[in-house]
């Protein structure tokens, strides 16, 4: 962390720097992440940083409405909504046709061939195509269970956190990351799954 | 004995649960083999995709992209006012404000103070480009209509000075465009009119800025920035010769 001689970046008492300087201490250090979240959202690179600069640029000029709490959170509902402006009414319309039936067949079959566990040296081997077929499995997602998948599995956020960002319900947090969870394990772990769906039939 | 409800063994596994409802969960997935199969199988997918190696890298120049897109925070070259204490923030500031005083001091004529005040209140203010971007097809025309001539507006990223876009300023009694370009985190403004009667070539510094100026084609140049004298003379020179 950061040593003990610094001032604390929110408290009254503290000298206030200029917004441009506490903007980058506090936004920048997430930049990463947020990337990451926007090419996971966009699936795909140039639109993603296209997000990401026009995210950062927003908070900044709407960063006197930045109210404390957690940077990462308000820098992240900021980004998805830059997102969903661009995409606007395309998101609408997909997501009332949210179901089973956008993974596709071809995405199950080019998954079945994932090795369900990867602690061999041969399966290690393996493991760059590996990332490529998780990402692609990832991509295969509806939107709102990909984001919420994200949020809570490679960003570690709670689900009052992901509720702040994605402006839901925590129980509908709870609901999309459970859906998105089955989704996943139907894709990556297809073996198993349809051995449980046996014992349910 | 009944299951408990599956939302609980996702909420258990990500750690939210009060303890009272761990212990029951727990307790259940002792007794359960498919809630403790189920349970196995949330785990092994967490395992999947919390994997760093799924993350994606930040592009290369992305964050300096967008570190010159904001406003700038000094006229200084370290690239990370992250790294600094407030202390030296203030520094900064202090030295900032001296440096904007000095200006209307100095001997250096009207139209130079005012490109120099131009190029650093584009650096205060959050107005550094009215139009960020760096592609050399969009600042161009943006300027059309704007201006009554049409400056060049090359990118000169391989020479390593990435276009950040440009703006519209007021000098000289008249609308003039400035082209915004980056060398690592110094700005350049560049601005450019109808030759008049200054002669070509100068270099001069006032104030720690460099001005350089050149006459190409029935325009006047002119370059400022922090920068050192020389960075901003090869900058005029990648800047000619991509629009020769």
């Amino acid at each position: 962390m950061i040593g003990g001689f610094r001032p604390r970046l929110i408290g009254g008492r503290d000298v206030k720097p200029g917004p441009e300087l506490r903007f980058r201490e506090l936004m920048l250090p997430h930049l990463d992440a947020a990337y990451n979240l926007a090419r996971y959202l966009t699936n795909d690179a140039s639109i993603a940083e296209d997000v990401v600069q026009e995210a950062f640029l927003r908070a900044f000029r709407s960063f006197e409405t930045y109210r404390g709490g957690p940077p990462r959170a308000w820098l992240f509902a900021i980004l998805r909504n830059c997102w969903r402006d661009r995409v606007g009414e395309q998101i609408k319309r997909e997501r009332v046709v949210v179901s089973d039936a956008s993974l596709s067949d071809a995405q199950s079959e080019a998954i079945a061939a994932v090795p369900a566990d990867s602690d061999t040296p041969e399966e290690s081997l393996a493991r760059a195509r590996e990332v490529d077929t998780v990402r692609g499995v990832i991509a295969a997602l509806p939107e709102p269970f990909r984001e919420t998948l994200i949020l809570r599995e490679m960003e570690d956020m709670s689900y009052r956190e992901i509720a702040s960002v994605t402006g839901v319900p925590i129980g509908t947090v709870m609901s999309r990351l459970a859906r998105a969870r089955e989704m996943l394990a139907k894709l990556l772990l297809p073996q198993r799954t349809a051995g449980q769906q046996e014992r349910q039939a | 004995m009944t299951c408990p409800d599956p939302m609980l063994l996702h909420a258990l596994l990500d750690d939210e649960l009060d303890a009272a409802n761990v212990a029951m969960v727990e307790a259940h997935l002792r007794t359960c083999p498919d809630c403790a199969a189920e349970f196995e199988q949330l785990k092994h997918l967490h395992q999947i995709v919390a994997d760093p190696a799924l993350r994606h890298a930040v592009p290369e120049g992305l964050r300096d992209r967008i570190d010159a897109a904001l406003p700038a925070t000094q006229h200084t070259a370290n690239p990370w006012p992250a790294r600094l204490g407030w202390g030296a923030g203030g520094a900064i500031a202090a030295g900032l404000a001296l440096t904007l005083a000095i200006p209307q001091q100095s001997a250096t004529s009207g139209l130079e103070q005012q490109m120099v005040a131009s190029h650093v209140r584009s650096l205060l203010a959050d107005h550094l480009v009215d139009i960020p971007t760096s592609d050399r097809h969009v600042v161009k025309p943006w300027f059309n209509g704007k201006i009554d001539f049409s400056p060049p507006t090359p990118d000169l990223k391989a020479a390593g000075f990435p276009l950040v876009g440009g703006r519209l300023d007021y000098i000289g009694g008249r609308v003039v465009p400035a082209i915004v370009y980056r060398r690592n985190l110094h700005t350049i403004n560049v601005f450019a009119w109808p030759a008049g009667t200054a002669p070509s070539g100068e270099t001069m510094a006032t104030d720690g800025y460099t001005l350089v100026h050149w006459r190409q084609g029935d325009l006047d140049f002119w370059a400022v920035s922090d920068v050192a004298g020389g960075d901003l003379d090869q900058f005029r020179t990648a800047f000619v010769t991509a629009t020769r």
